[in-house]
This record gives structure tokens, sequence and C-alpha cells, in this order.
């Protein structure tokens, strides 16, 4: 049992010396993170859906709404409904599949800092909700404009580029969470289950007890950051309700993302 | 060259890897051999990054492994092959593994036509791959980016004869070219092919380390009667150092011509004499196995006699 032997050297063959390769550049961590968002079948059509859903949401629009009150209104709203589900379940599985699939074990022996990974992640994530918005904003106005010379109207443009900037903010924060639940439990049904409770559950909640509660109905979008962004989608938010939106975002986004971040970069990748 | 000093992990007090201490040197395959949850899996994982130490330091190449600045070119390393996204086809893998690296796509079919992948297997998802399909990929992945350094955690699982001979040569050629090499396996005679130096790790501790020739050189006589007791039992009366093993053989600290001496003075019939070949490692290896078990032989004796 006590036979410990120092390993011999003899027959070594030292290799030529190699220069050491560069350091590896974030632009490349991007490129990878975004071909991974794309190349496999469930990410395919997560992001064709973007287009997909669009597409029938303005059809439908188109088929279901009263010919004369037909606005670019409803068809920002119809295909934005959509969005609002989708968008973060891209967020979440961007983080989360490298944990229920395991390849968080070949892209952190591959790129070891575990930060650069992540914040390409958040970088392709929020890109992605930019550009799906625009597709989806840009399918609305298609929709609109058909829509209203089959019935035979003039187009009405009543949302402004305010008012569509806020719609895509609102939706990069649905994302954000989705990013955040990911990195925080590392799990995709867990961060799905999660978002849902966040995003369908938690605001019935919040509005029964504003109905009960005064000070809630009156203080609750400091609190909650599902009231607070949906404001973003149909008025113009004035000083406070941003000041708001930004407190509410620090508790429900900001913290635990930090405290997220830092658990994922200590934790163990098996 | 890889260097493992004073290597301890704990979950909650419990010690995975225990003050590890080893080297692999280039020019040379060095098995890291153990039991199931002897702690290889855990002191590769370290090595990597991808787990935190409690204690001690791993350097590959001179540094420590985030401190490498594109790993991929420098060390290829294949923990799980089957620790990838199953929708992924095998070439997508290893394409963005490439992009990963900043390697041409040229090098993509390159790998798989070192590994034999065809370009219809390359092409099918990997949930469609059995395990040594698998590990091929995950070979091709390790070597990529044209290493130095090769860590793999019981590459030849699930790979046929043929395959395990592939890979075998494969290593060899690697480390010949200057490559250093560490892989870990649980089976002793798998091992023993191909590495040139061992490091045993038994419930989180190295028990022994040198090169092959060292740990498997002859351990005295091996022999063998009807009754194994018996004749153990005539030898150490003959003033010989013998211990029955596991299997009814006789384990003799003397030479060929004492031991089958002694036998004939004490009217044994012997069915084998040759001198031990590494039986020393084997035993230590089996005991070490033993011990962590589930079903070890005491165990079954016990329940018989219930």
């Amino acid at each position: 049992m006590s036979t410990t032997i120092v390993p011999g050297t003899s027959g070594t063959v030292p290799r030529e010396s190699r220069p050491v390769p560069d350091p590896i550049p974030f632009t490349r961590i991007l490129r990878v993170e975004l071909r991974k968002m794309f190349d496999t079948r469930s990410g395919f059509w997560l992001m064709a859906s973007v287009v997909l859903l669009s597409v029938i949401a303005s059809v439908a629009t188109v088929i279901f709404v009263d010919a004369d009150d037909l606005t670019y209104e409803h068809f920002a709203s119809a295909v934005g409904a959509p969005m609002s589900v989708i968008l973060p379940m891209i967020a979440i599985l961007a983080v989360s599949s490298e944990w229920s699939q395991r390849t968080a074990l070949t892209t952190f022996t591959l790129v070891p800092h575990r930060g650069r990974v992540l914040a390409a992640k958040a970088v392709i994530t929020v890109l992605i909700g930019a550009v799906s918005m625009l597709v989806a904003g840009a399918v609305g106005v298609v929709g609109n404009l058909v829509g209203t010379s089959i019935a035979g109207v003039d187009p009405s443009w009543d949302i402004g580029v305010r008012e569509f900037a806020q719609i895509i903010l609102a939706n990069e924060i649905g994302m954000l969470m989705g990013l955040m639940l990911g990195i925080a439990l590392r799990s995709s049904p867990g961060a799905i289950v999660a978002y849902f409770v966040y995003a369908l559950v938690l605001p019935g909640a919040s509005s029964a007890l504003a109905g009960t509660q005064d000070w809630w109905a009156e203080n609750g979008p400091w609190f909650d950051l599902n009231w607070a962004t949906m404001r973003l989608f149909d008025e113009n938010l004035t000083g406070e309700m941003w000041a708001q939106l930004g407190v509410a975002a620090v508790f429900w986004l900001a913290v635990p993302l930090l405290i997220g971040t830092r658990a994922l970069l200590r934790s163990e990748v098996k | 060259m890889i260097t493992v000093e004073s290597l301890s992990k704990s979950y909650g007090g419990q010690a995975a890897v225990d003050d590890v201490s080893f080297s692999a040197a280039p020019g040379r395959v060095t098995g890291f051999l153990g039991p199931n949850g002897a702690g290889k899996s855990t002191t590769m994982r370290v090595m990597v990054g991808l787990t935190p130490p409690t204690r001690g330091d791993v350097h590959v190449l001179g540094r420590r492994f985030q401190d490498l600045p594109d790993p991929g070119r420098e060390v290829g390393v294949l923990l799980d092959a089957s620790a990838q996204h199953a929708g992924r086809t095998g070439r997508e893998i290893l394409t963005i593994a490439a992009l990963t690296m900043g390697l041409p796509r040229s090098r993509v079919d390159e790998m798989l036509q070192r590994v034999s992948l065809t370009p219809a297997e390359a092409g099918r998802r990997v949930r469609n791959y059995s395990l040594g399909m698998r590990q091929r990929l995950g070979i091709a992945t390790a070597l990529l980016g044209d290493p130095q350094v090769l860590i793999l955690d019981e590459p030849a699982n699930g790979l046929d004869p043929a395959g395990i001979r592939w890979m075998r040569d494969l290593l060899r050629g690697f480390a010949d070219d200057g490559g250093t090499v560490l892989l870990s396996s649980h089976l002793l005679h798998e091992i023993e092919v191909i590495a040139d130096d061992l490091v045993v790790i038994g419930n989180g501790r190295i028990v022994a380390q040198g090169t092959k020739q060292e740990l498997l050189a002859s351990a005295g006589t091996l022999v063998r009667a009807a009754d194994g007791a018996a004749l153990a039992v005539a030898l150490q009366a003959a003033g010989l150092i013998a211990r029955p093993t596991a299997d009814g053989a006789v384990l003799a600290d003397a030479d060929l011509t004492s031991v089958g001496t002694a036998a004939f003075a004490a009217g044994i019939p012997l069915l084998e004499l040759r001198a031990a070949d590494g039986a020393r490692l084997e035993e230590m290896f089996l005991s070490l196995t033993a011990d962590t078990q589930r079903e070890s032989v005491q165990h079954v004796t016990e329940g018989a006699a219930a």
C-alpha cells in the first residue's frame, strides 16, 4: 500500500515550445452564442415563431376587428401579446439549456471565464429582443396597410416612436426577467414555471390586493415590476412612473440577477 | 504538462478528493486509475476549472486553467461525451467549438475524418448517436484545437474493441509527438495497455503512483495448489512470507526455487508456479474496489449465513 514512487522522467520528449495563442475576443463569444440560439430545432422554431405568430396575429386582427375601428394600435397589441410570451422563453433557454442539456461542460471549458459567456448571452438576448420587436412592428405595419385597404379605409397610425420605444422596453424587461430566472435557477422547466408565476399569477394577486388595500393601490407600482412595466404599453410615463419602474426593477431584476450571477460563477458545473 | 498540488475537495465535510498531488509529463500517457467514486472525475473537473477546489492548485502548461488565453488551443478536454445538446448535429457541435477557438471550418472536416465519423453520421443529431459515436465526437472536439495536453475522463467507455484499439493508437501517437495525455479509467487492464505512468486513487487519496514498469514489476512468486490455505501454512512453516490471495492462490515474497522447494518438502502438489506479475497493484486495486463496492464478498457471505 505504501508504494509511492516518483514518476520517472526518462523517455520524455519535450514538444517544441509553441507560441501562446491570443486571448478569445468578446466578439467571437458573441458570434458563438448567437449561433447557439438558432442551431437546434427547438431554437430555430422559437425564433421562427416570432415571425410566424406576428403574421398570424396580424391576420387575425384583420379578420376579427371591425374594419372601421382598425388602427395600428390593434395590430401592435395583437402582435405584441405573443411576443411577451415568446421573448422571455428565448431568454430563459439561452441560459438554462446549458444546464438542462449539460452543454455548460463544454462551454465553460472552452471559455473558462463564465462571466464573459453570460455577458455575451445578455447582449445577444437584448439584441434579439429589439430585432424581434422591430420585425413584429413591421409585420403590424403590413397588417395595418393590408387590413385597411381591404376595408377601404385610410390607415391610422396612432402609435408614435415614443410609444413603440416604450413597448420595446417593456418586452426587454420581460426578456431580462427570463434571463435572470435562467441564471438564478439554471433549469429550463423551473425557470419557465417561475416566469409564468411572475407574469400570470402575481399580477392577479397584486390587483386583488389593490382592490382591498388602498395603500397598495397607491404605492404598488414601486414594488410591483409587472404593474410598473404594463404602463409602458398604454401611457406616456411621467417622471414618477419612471422612478417606480426603476425602483421595482432593482427589487425584481437587478438584485436577483446579481445574486444569481454570483452563485453561477462559483457553482460546480457537472 | 499537468501539475496537481495538494488538491482537496470536500462536500459538506465529506472529502471527495483528499490532498492529491501528482503530475502528468509531456511525451507520456498517464493513466488515472481508480474505482467508481474514487475522485477521478472530481479531480479532472477541478483541473479544467469547472469545480472550485477546497484547497490546492492545478497547473496546466504552467498556468491555472482559467489563465489560459484560449484553452481549446492548448488543452483538449473530454469529461462526459453525453454532455451535448441532443438537438445539435455532430458537425454543428464541432463547428461551435471551432468558432470559439477561431479555427477555420476546414478543421471540422479534418477532425471528423480523424475520428472516422462519416459525413452522414456527422449530419445526424447527437440524440441518435451511440455512446461510442459520442466518444468519437468528444475526442474530435478535444483534438480540434491541436492541443499539447489531453484530459480525458473514461474515454474508452462505450467504444467497441476496435474503437479501443484505435484510441490507444491515437493517444500513443499524440504522446510520441510530445503531447501530455491524462486519461482516467476504472479498469486496470484497459489502462495497463496504454499508460506509461500510473496514478492510482482510492477514496479520494493517491494510493500509488509511478511508471507502469515499476508498479507492475514482479512482486514475488505466485503459487497455486488445490488447498491454498494449507499451502500458505506450509510455506510460512518453511520460513517464507506468504499469504493466500482472494482467488485461492498464494503470493510469496520469495523466489521460484525456494517456494517450489518448500512446497515439495511439504508434499503439496503445485498446480501453478510463476513470477507474480503486478499482483500487488492488481490486489491493491481489487481491495480498493471491494471497499467501495456495495455488493462486497463479505456482504454476500453474511447474507447467506443469515
